[in-house]
Formats: structure tokens, C-alpha cells, sequence
């Protein structure tokens, strides 16, 4: 009650709170990060739009990377194609239908995590949902954030989306193998425009189709492995 | 449309703090966006619209403060606007975000009778 003059209105109380709405998705995210690491497995959070070619890169990726125990987890709003050619790949995949939902959240992969065991494994695919906003915000407990763009996206893809590269360690920009019929599009402009929006622009242009620049992503999966390998260590 | 989920936090956290202050509604929220944040403030707002309905938050106002984003160099502190390389012009680093990637529940104020 209003103490002042004892009128019966309600106090009205001041509370600074200063708390981010992502608090609590990023809490299960630091968890789902503890159990990776636990396990020496490097998770990497691939994201892009849809037809990027994320699903693409992964199997190029499962053919060429000798000797790493890889997994996978894909989402999508429908069906569990992505999981099912990753299998045929030969990455074991579990599939996330997301419903309506635009992006994985923490939750989503921690609910994964208990149906699909990854103790095993060296390296983890989160194959977000097709999307260049909403999975930006959303920290699943990754390593790393990888960003697809292909190359028929438009080399002005990264200034229209700058939440999505701005969280990138590193951009794979695919379907090269498209350049020569894309007389407009070159791979200088792309990274002009990353430039604008990533801190430390890292690309690696590939094509799953002909194998190009697939060993160099390889190389960087390793050396993520390698960094964590010695964090580990350290602690 | 993450702003869904976000309006539902928003939700749940501003009637647990109610309740640990034995409110008995919420009068005003104040949040901030950042540019960077990737959170669109007019869905978030008519999110918070269709969803405060029979919540604490039923006659509350909601005030959305936009954040501008901000780049500042690691070593030499400058600022640095958005729009060129992100990278400090004297000390070549990579800029460090430093305001506009917020999503936060700044204040309410509460009825407490």
C-alpha cells in the first residue's frame, strides 16, 4: 500500500533486472559445450540458407577426412532427408524435425544429445535449420560456427545478413564449380563484403562436387581440433 | 519468429521477479535490442502484444530501447562505426562488438500493494 498517504493505491516498486532473455538457453548451451569437451569431441555449428549446400559439404567432407569418428545431428522443419543421405554418407545422423520452428535452440540439441550418443566421436555436425537469421542467436555448445554461401547467393548475401556473419569463424564459400558460368559473382567481392561484417574474415571457397577446397577445410577442422586438444590439456 | 520464444522469456521471468517481489502485476518492462541482435523490435513487440494475456504483465507497458551498434578496437579502445573493414585502422586487431548484440531486460516497475 501507497505508505505515503495511506491511500490503498499499490506501491509501484522499481527493479533493475539488466538480464539477457538468452540467459537461459545460454546456460544449457555452456552445458552441452562441458559434455563435448568432456569427450574431446569438437562440435561445429553449420548454418546457412536453405540450399546452401551445408548437406553437400558434409558428405565431401565424410569422403575425404580419413580416420576422425564422425557424427552428425540435422535440422529441419520437415522430413529426415538430410540425415538419411549424411548416413548413406557414412556419418551416423540423427534428425531434428524442428516443426515450425526456425532454428535449434541449446535445449533442442541437449534433448538430442540424450538419443544420440556421441561419446564416441571426435567431430560433431549441428547442421542448423536452413535459415541466415534466427540460428545466429542461439548458442548450441559449439566449437565453432561455420557459415555455407554459395556462390549463386550474390556477393552482397553477407551485408543483408550481418547478424548471421558477424558470429562466422569461418565462412565455406560453395558450388565453385558454378563460377564459370556466374560472370557476375567473383570470390573477391564475396570476401570484400564479408570484410564489412566479420571481425576476422576467414573464408574457404569449395565445391563438394569437385572436391575443391575440401582438403583446406579438413586442415581447419584439424587445427580447431588441435587448439581444443591443447586447451584440454591446459586445464 | 524467434521473437515468440523470447516474448515467452520475457514473460516467465518478469512473473517470477513479480512474485519474488510480491507484485501483484507489472506496471512497465524495459528492454533493450541491439542493431546485431537479429531480433526484428516490431515482431517482438506485437509477440508481447498476443502473448501478456492473462500474465502479470496483462496491462504493462512494454518500452523497447534500440542499441546501436558500437565497434571498439581490443587494444586501442577506439570506436569505430560500422560500414568499412572491421578492423582497427591504427592497430590492424579485428573490432570487438561492444554495444548492439543485446538482448536484455533492463527494469520493471511493479505494483505492490
Amino acid at each position: 500500500m501507497c505508505e505515503v498517504c495511506g491511500c490503498g493505491d499499490p506501491e509501484i516498486v522499481a527493479v533493475e533486472v539488466r538480464e539477457s532473455l538468452l540467459e537461459g538457453n545460454d546456460r544449457r548451451a555452456a552445458h552441452n559445450r562441458e559434455h563435448f569437451g568432456r569427450h574431446g569431441i569438437v562440435a561445429v555449428n553449420l548454418m546457412g540458407s536453405p540450399g546452401s549446400g551445408k548437406t553437400a559439404v558434409l558428405e565431401a567432407t565424410a569422403k575425404a577426412m580419413g580416420g576422425l569418428r564422425l557424427g552428425a545431428i540435422t535440422a529441419d522443419l520437415a522430413t529426415e532427408r538430410d540425415a538419411e543421405r549424411l548416413r548413406a554418407a557414412g556419418i551416423p545422423s540423427h534428425a531434428i524435425t524442428t516443426g515450425s520452428a526456425c532454428h535449434l535452440d541449446a535445449a533442442l540439441v541437449h534433448r538430442a544429445l540424450h538419443e544420440f550418443p556421441v561419446a564416441d566421436l571426435d567431430l560433431l555436425f549441428i547442421e542448423n535449420v536452413g535459415n541466415l537469421v534466427c540460428p545466429a542467436i542461439y548458442d548450441l555448445g559449439q566449437a565453432a560456427n561455420v557459415v555455407a554461401l554459395s556462390v549463386t547467393e550474390g556477393e552482397d548475401k553477407p551485408l543483408k545478413y550481418p547478424v548471421m556473419f558477424r558470429r562466422a569463424d569461418l565462412v565455406l564459400v560453395t558450388k565453385t564449380d558454378l563460377l564459370p558460368h556466374l560472370p557476375n559473382v567473383s570470390l573477391a567481392a564475396i570476401e570484400e563484403a564479408l570484410g564489412k561484417v566479420m571481425p576476422a574474415p576467414a573464408t574457404i571457397p569449395v565445391s563438394a562436387a569437385t572436391g575443391a577446397g575440401i582438403p583446406r577445410w579438413i586442415e581447419w577442422i584439424e587445427r580447431r581440433r588441435r587448439e581444443q586438444d591443447g586447451r584440454s590439456r591446459m586445464e | 519468429m524467434h521473437e515468440w520464444g523470447l516474448v515467452e522469456t520475457l514473460l516467465r521471468r518478469a512473473e517470477e521477479k513479480a512474485s519474488e517481489h510480491g507484485a501483484t502485476a507489472v506496471r512497465r518492462l524495459t528492454v533493450s535490442i541491439g542493431e546485431l541482435a537479429g531480433v526484428e523490435p516490431d515482431l517482438f513487440e506485437a509477440a508481447w502484444l498476443e502473448f501478456r494475456a492473462g500474465t502479470l504483465c496483462a496491462n504493462a507497458a512494454l518500452e523497447v530501447r534500440s542499441v546501436v551498434a558500437e565497434w571498439e578496437c581490443p587494444d586501442c579502445k577506439a570506436i569505430v562505426a560500422a560500414g568499412g573493414a572491421l578492423r582497427c585502422a591504427a592497430c590492424r586487431k579485428p573490432l570487438r562488438l561492444r554495444a548492439g548484440g543485446e538482448i536484455l531486460l533492463e527494469r520493471m516497475e511493479l505494483e505492490v500493494p
